[in-house]
């Protein structure tokens, strides 16, 4: 289980990388953490001309505030976003989601914008972009635009990234005074991918709930700010028919709607019971 | 940083447990590898290739990764820590490496040395775990002889021995 | 003296471990780690993607031609220079070490590529082209044993490749006298215990000699030595077989690398060089080895107090796709002992073995045994339930009684000693059962799922070499001569300086051995365990070994260091002899201690060992009369009641029986289904404990493998015999969050069985614990039958009870999903197209138009009528792969509706699929409605296995929708038909 041949180019500054996957475009893969890419480079399923590595590029590693949102880099990996200081006050939903991302080991090198980048249904963190209502930047080397997380991810590994961009950042929307932030999921062994995974977020004007590991890409729903009691269980019930779930070999697609229905629930009283 | 062309090797150096090695590698060729083949350090393993079982676990720049996830050029220049630099020169086992041992933490040892790697990171950034997070950190690794139990106890006695020295 | 005495100063000590330092600082000598002479080429396998298939070309020319590859090796050169493996009953199969003319299960080797580097060789698999006629598959035995089923080994004729009838006792009268008769059907999975290190060795041809040297992290049983030597065509001692020091877990596994021994020492013949080859856990996970699946119908015979007069058991047996030695011993290493811890008189046994397109079975923790007591012990709980007994009474009413060992079981074991009564009673009050009782009450009292669950086993160690002759009549046996003991081997050695050296033939995977070893031979010399060197690498030709020889079987304790003291013991009794006459003693009264020998009554007047020991070097003229130089004692050791099966089929399969009794309590989640184990009890008698941490050590270990077997793992197969489970993402073993710590109790027996009164103790709970953890659930969820593994989702089928339905009021339909089952794809869809059904119809014959069709199709060629060749490149997300595809139009009802099959393969696996195609003229032009059903299999199913089913349904909605796209476009569309066409194939070129 080895890679095939590649070209392997460490660009000192951003600019340098996307003039490197201007001109190769599909057939380069940016490399940040690598904890998705390099088990499919190993594994064959990906075999690049050029890996463009841009996970020592200062530029790319940081995370920061700004105009509400936390404002993550290419290069700042899940463990960085862990330790944080500010996570737990400025994005609970972040500090809930973050320790269920694989292992220790594998959150100190894999990347948050990687993550976004891979678009695996069941992952956590477009599921959190999801339910924020999150950003992401594209960057080429001619432009650079800003996708809403509603039309990031498209579906089963498919994004809206052209084959000449990066993304150059996500952002993700502080907490909302008054709102309160839920999430859980289930997976079969500690930092398995989920099974189903639920956010939500109990605000003032609505509870919104996104679930993950269901559908082929996070599935967002509005509900109306006081429900509850039945009226809830009836609207996690059409959710979880209308998510589409499939059987796989670990959970049949009934398993799954019903941890919709079950899990579901429970996450939004807990939202709810933490709204301040 | 030169484009490194695909099937070209190049010199890697990096301070391997405190002292410079070099060797020659092409772009594709795994840190894990590296080391083992390359430079001789046989002592980290290869379990599965795919960043699950936690075998080849180094310390890049003190930080506990895959190494069978890691291109040895992306060591270049670089600090890496294998289980080979954790006892004395003289063979004297560290603190940790001796609370395996005393609670028959391991057997086959093949996925021992990564898990140790995995510890020397996670203790080094202090607090107290408890039994939970001992057992959160470790379910990084597969063990498919001890079931566990022994390595919980020894990371649990050196997190109490760190607690008492504090104290002292 | 010489370790009798009572009192010892190693012996039963938790002594801390030998092996560790090396261990803990990287200086472990597993296989990889040696190093290699220069020119060592790098081996890589090329494994069959189709779980059925005949070859029926092969081209390895690109391969070849690619700098840095050596050799290609195939089925042509393994029919040149080697032979088929023996097989285990007499049956016209034909198993060789790579594929030949067909391959019977995904991941079998097809090809052997031998390269300067690794990373050169595995280049050079995806440069090899295979063609494959792919044949119907069949994985579930059932199904497998049906007369239309697609046949294996056509020559057999039946993939049923064995049956035998067995009766002990009366048991027919037993049932017709029955005042009960209580049933259970059980279906134990495929698993497997996947050691963390893989398969790994280096193979050499030694032209000049014509023979075959090879250094592997083989575990035995060295009863497959002359399998190989026989498949190789050589004598075994031109079979040199060697093991490094090290080795990374095995529980069996290990001994299924034995094909690959073969495989690779052609490839070294061929490649001109020796050949290293190392397992990845991609193989390791599709090919190398698996417990057998079973299914077991068990029904007893049972009085109104629980006690059970007869046993009927009928077994069918998963084997796989070939019967690879030592198979099918997973079927008969239990046979003796079938009845379990149970006093039942009478017995019925009908066993199977039938053979399906699955990785062939071997060697696992356990080895038979998991299969036998998930049946028993589930039929235990029945018999309580069923006549509204206590199940512990009902377990208790039946325990063989202390009083009847040593017992002879229905079907021949001899159960050596035990009183387990006592053992359960002991569980029961230091197991905490009151203080479980009280908290599922609370719990159940609070509404929550909550039980309790008991097993108890007899584990059977050291294995009867004729144990597997069971299998054959009495008139084959006779006919093929006497199979029985289980021989053991050990050295001890002193040097010049009084230096200690044991070696042995256990063939270590980590648990201790040399630990143990340097135990038993410090308390017979007197020394202390770290004065002794033990070196447990084995070499075929010239360490002492036996066909016993092996880690297997729980061997070690009870006959190796049995072996190991009887050597140990004979080397003191030679020293005690040439000290007596300078002590002025007799040699009974020489005592060993501290480095020294001396009279047992003048302490003073001492002589150091090495000065003794020496004179069997420097000076042999000084030696007692009669008495042989040097100072080396090799023993050997067979345990004489393992004779052969009698006429009567009673078969005594193991030299000593332990015994354990396990109960726990479980809570499962009401919304997820999660068992959570909220206490484990183990009690063991394993005999005397030579080193109590290393027998704790091991039980942990096994009861880890039997949590993982109970709760998570299973080598998970599609209908079409696909691999889904080829990644630990998708094999799951438990993690530290998942194996809780067992509380492990002791109850030590006295057994003559071996020399030092160990038994054997390291497999028990992978027998005990899937079915404990079973019955508890089964209790919480008045469950009567479970399967394995008890998974969140195979749980919940039984806590949810029926669904509910979507709203009526919903604007859309709810999404159909189909029950699954494996990589089998099913879909539907429509859309409408502006134009007439005839024009639709004309379009969809037209090549140009399936060329536009095809998501990447690079280029297309016809085949025949209808019938067309392409070759595609096919992305999802990051994914690209190069495929070859077959297409194919068919069952055509012109201008109404046509089938459109396909075939596809490449690097990355391969698919296959139909659709029916139906066009129905529309106001607005022509409804194309579509039904499809698909399967994949290779690398992608076995990786992937999470998304694969989604990423082909996007390929596949992608399919129709450039169809639609291409027949019409949307309603507005103003570009033609033609000119869209014209367009695509323009932009597809």
């Amino acid at each position: 289980m080895k890679p095939a041949p590649f070209d392997y180019i460490a660009p000192e500054s951003v600019e340098e990388a996307l003039a490197v996957l201007a001109e190769a475009g599909e057939d380069a893969r940016i490399l940040a953490g690598g904890q998705t890419l390099s088990p499919m480079l190993n594994m064959r399923l990906v075999e690049p001309a050029v890996l463009i590595d841009i996970s020592r590029l200062p530029a790319l590693d940081y995370i920061r505030r700004k105009n509400g949102h936390i404002e993550i880099g290419a290069a700042a990996t899940q463990n960085a976003l862990e330790n944080w200081p500010e996570l737990a006050a400025q994005a609970p939903l972040l500090a809930q989601a973050l320790p269920h991302i694989g292992h220790f080991q594998t959150r100190n090198r894999g990347t948050v914008c990687g993550s976004l980048a891979f678009a695996d249904p069941s992952a956590e963190l477009p599921l959190c972009l999801a339910l924020l209502g999150g950003e992401v930047v594209l960057q080429s080397a001619s432009r650079q635009r800003v996708v809403k997380a509603a039309d990031f991810q498209l579906g089963m590994l498919s994004t809206a990234r052209e084959a000449d961009e990066i993304i150059s950042a996500a952002r993700f929307p502080v907490a909302e005074a008054g709102a309160g932030y839920g999430f859980a999921e289930m997976a079969l062994r500690h930092g398995d991918f989920a099974l189903a995974a639920i956010a939500v977020k109990a605000g003032k004007t609505g509870v919104r709930i996104a679930i993950g590991g269901v559908a082929d890409r996070p599935m967002v729903r509005n509900f109306p700010a006081g429900i509850e009691g039945a009226a809830l269980d009836d609207a996690l019930n059409d959710l979880a028919w209308d998510l589409a779930a499939a059987d796989d070999p670990h959970a049949t697609a009934r398993y799954r709607r019903e941890l919709v229905r079950r899990l579901g629930r429970k996450t939004v009283e807990e939202a709810k019971s933490c709204r301040v | 940083m030169p484009r490194l062309k695909a099937g070209e090797k190049s010199r890697i150096s990096f301070k391997l447990n405190g002292r410079k090695v070099s060797g020659d590698a092409e772009p594709r060729l795994l840190l894990a590898d590296f080391l083992r083949h390359e430079i001789g350090a046989t002592g980290t393993h290869v379990g599965c290739e795919h960043g699950v079982c936690g075998a080849c676990t180094v310390r890049l720049d003190g930080v506990a990764i895959r190494s069978c996830l890691t291109l040895a050029v992306q060591a270049n220049g670089r600090r890496v820590d294998t289980v080979e630099g954790l006892a004395e020169e003289d063979g004297t086992l560290s603190r940790l490496q001796a609370a395996f041992r005393r609670n028959h933490a391991l057997q086959c040892g093949f996925c021992t040395p990564g898990i140790l790697m995995s510890l020397e990171d996670f203790l080094a950034r202090g607090g107290e775990p408890d039994e939970g997070e001992i057992r959160e950190m470790l379910s990084g690794h597969l063990c498919r002889c001890t079931g566990y139990s022994g390595m919980v106890r020894a990371v649990l006695e050196i997190v109490e021995e760190m607690h008492e020295e504090q104290n002292a | 003296m010489l370790g009798t005495e009572n009192q010892t100063n190693y012996i039963g000590k938790a002594v801390e471990r030998i092996e560790d330092a090396a261990l803990l600082s990287g200086q472990g000598r597993f296989i990889d780690d040696l190093p290699t002479a220069p020119g060592t080429g790098h081996a890589a396998i090329l494994r069959s993607p189709h779980a059925h298939a005949d070859i029926s070309a092969i081209d390895t020319s690109r391969a070849e031609a690619l700098a840095g590859v050596h050799a290609v090796v195939t089925g042509k050169d393994a029919e040149l220079w080697s032979e088929p493996f023996l097989v285990g009953v007499r049956q016209p199969m034909q198993h060789w070490c790579i594929a030949t003319e067909r391959v019977r299960y995904v991941g079998e080797p097809v090809a052997i590529v031998v390269a300067e580097s690794r990373y050169i060789a595995e280049d050079a698999l995806a440069l090899i082209e295979v063609e494959y006629q792919t044949l119907p598959a069949v994985v579930e035995v059932m199904a497998a044993m049906a007369a239309d089923a697609p046949i294996l080994h056509s020559d057999v004729g039946s993939n049923l490749v064995n049956e035998r009838q067995f009766n002990y006792g009366n048991p027919e009268t037993a049932f017709a006298d029955a005042t009960h008769v209580v049933r259970a059907s059980v279906r134990y999975p495929r698993n497997s215990c996947t050691p963390m290190e893989c398969f790994g060795l280096v193979a050499e041809y030694l032209a000049a000699e014509q023979s075959y040297d090879v250094l592997a992290n083989f575990q035995g049983p060295y009863a497959l030595h002359p399998v190989m030597a026989r498949a190789l065509k050589v004598p075994g001692s031109r079979l040199r077989l060697r093991t490094p020091a090290d080795s990374g877990g095995s529980f069996g596994v290990k001994q299924a690398i034995f094909p690959y021994i073969v495989a690779m020492a052609l490839a070294a013949r061929k490649a001109r060089r020796p050949v290293k080859w190392v397992e990845d856990r991609l193989e390791h996970l599709v090919a190398a080895n698996s417990a057998t699946g079973r299914i077991s119908n068990i029904s007893a015979a049972v009085a109104a107090d629980g006690v059970i007069e007869a046993l009927e058991l009928e077994q069918i047996e998963d084997c796989g796709a070939y019967l690879r030695a030592p198979e099918p011993a997973s079927l008969y290493r239990m046979h003796g002992i079938l009845t379990g811890a149970y006093n039942i008189p009478h017995l019925a046994v009908t066993n199977r073995i039938v053979l399906t397109n699955r990785t062939p079975s071997g060697l696992n923790r356990g080895f038979g045994g998991p299969q036998v007591y998930f049946a028993l012990e589930r039929l235990m709980q029945r018999i309580a339930i069923e006549l509204n007994l206590d199940p512990l009474d009902v377990i208790r009413r039946n325990l063989v009684p202390a009083a009847s060992m040593p017992y002879r079981a229905a079907a021949g074991a001899v159960l050596d000693s035990g009183d387990y009564q006592a053992c359960v009673s002991r569980a029961l009050k230091d197991g905490g059962l009151a203080e479980l009782e009280a908290r599922r009450d609370a719990a159940r009292a609070a509404g929550r799922h909550y039980g309790i669950g008991f097993a108890a086993a007899v584990e059977p160690s050291i294995s009867n070499m004729g144990y597997i002759t069971t299998v054959m009549t009495p008139e084959e046996r006779r006919r093929a001569g006497p199979k029985d003991g289980a021989v053991s081997t050990a050295s001890i050695a002193v040097d010049p300086l009084g230096a200690v050296i044991v070696t042995a033939d256990s063939i270590p995977q980590g648990q201790g051995h040399r630990t143990v070893a340097a135990q038993v031979a410090a308390e017979a010399l007197g020394l202390r365990p770290e004065q002794i060197t033990v070196n447990l690498e084995h070499d075929t030709q010239k360490d002492g070994w036996s066909i016993a020889a092996g880690n297997y079987s729980s061997r070690f304790a009870g006959a190796v260091a049995g072996t190991v003291h009887i050597a140990a013991t004979r080397l003191a009794k030679r020293l005690a002899e040439i000290a007596a006459p300078q002590l002025n003693a007799t040699p009974e009264d020489i005592v060993f201690s501290g480095g020294r020998l001396f009279a047992r009554d003048n302490p003073d007047n001492s002589l150091s060992f090495g000065r003794v020991a020496g004179a069997g070097h420097w000076s042999p003229s000084s030696l007692p009369e009669n008495m042989v130089p040097g100072m080396r004692e090799t023993a050997s050791w067979s345990p004489d009641q393992l004779v052969a099966p009698g006429e009567d089929d009673r078969i005594n399969g193991s030299a000593a029986y332990g015994f354990i009794f396990d109960f726990c309590g479980v809570e499962i989640d009401a919304d997820t289904g999660q068992v959570r184990i909220d206490k484990y009890v183990t009690m063991h008698d394993a005999g005397r404990r030579l080193n109590p941490a290393l027998v704790d050590g091991q039980i942990r270990g096994a009861f880890a493998h039997a949590v993982g077997a109970a709760l998570y793992e299973e080598l998970a197969y599609g209908e079409d015999g696909s691999f889904l489970a080829g990644t630990f993402a998708d094999y799951l073993v438990p993690t530290a969050c998942e194996i809780p710590e067992p509380l492990i109790l002791h109850h030590d027996s006295n057994t003559e069985a071996t020399p030092l009164g160990a038994k054997g103790m390291a497999e028990g709970n992978c027998m005990s614990t899937p079915v404990c953890l079973a019955n508890a659930v089964a209790d919480a969820l008045s469950l009567d039958e479970i399967a394995l593994p008890m998974t969140p989702s195979h749980v919940t089928e039984h806590l949810h009870g029926a669904e509910r339905p979507p709203s009526t009021d919903r604007s859309e339909a709810p999404a159909q999903t189909l029950p699954g089952k494996g990589r089998g794809l099913t879909g539907s869809g429509a859309s409408l197209v502006p134009a007439p059904p005839g024009q639709v119809w004309q379009m969809l014959l037209d090549p140009d138009t399936l060329a536009a069709i095809i998501p990447g199709c690079e280029s297309m060629e016809r085949l025949g009528e209808n019938a067309y060749r392409a070759v595609a490149v096919i992305r999802i997300g990051p994914i690209r792969g190069r495929f070859k595809a077959v297409i194919q139009l068919s069952d055509l009802d012109a201008p109404h509706a046509l089938t459109l099959s396909g075939s596809a393969t490449g690097p990355l696996g391969s698919g296959a699929g139909s659709g029916r195609v139906t066009l129905l003229a529309d106001e607005k032009g022509t409804r194309i409605s579509y039904e499809y059903s698909a399967e994949i299999g290779g690398k992608v199913a076995a990786v992937g296995g999470r998304m694969i089913d989604g990423a082909a349904r996007i390929l596949i909605a992608e399919f129709f929708k450039r169809f639609a796209a291409v027949a019409g476009g949307t309603a507005g569309e103003t570009v033609s038909l033609w000119q869209r066409v014209a367009r695509l194939l323009g932009l597809a070129r």
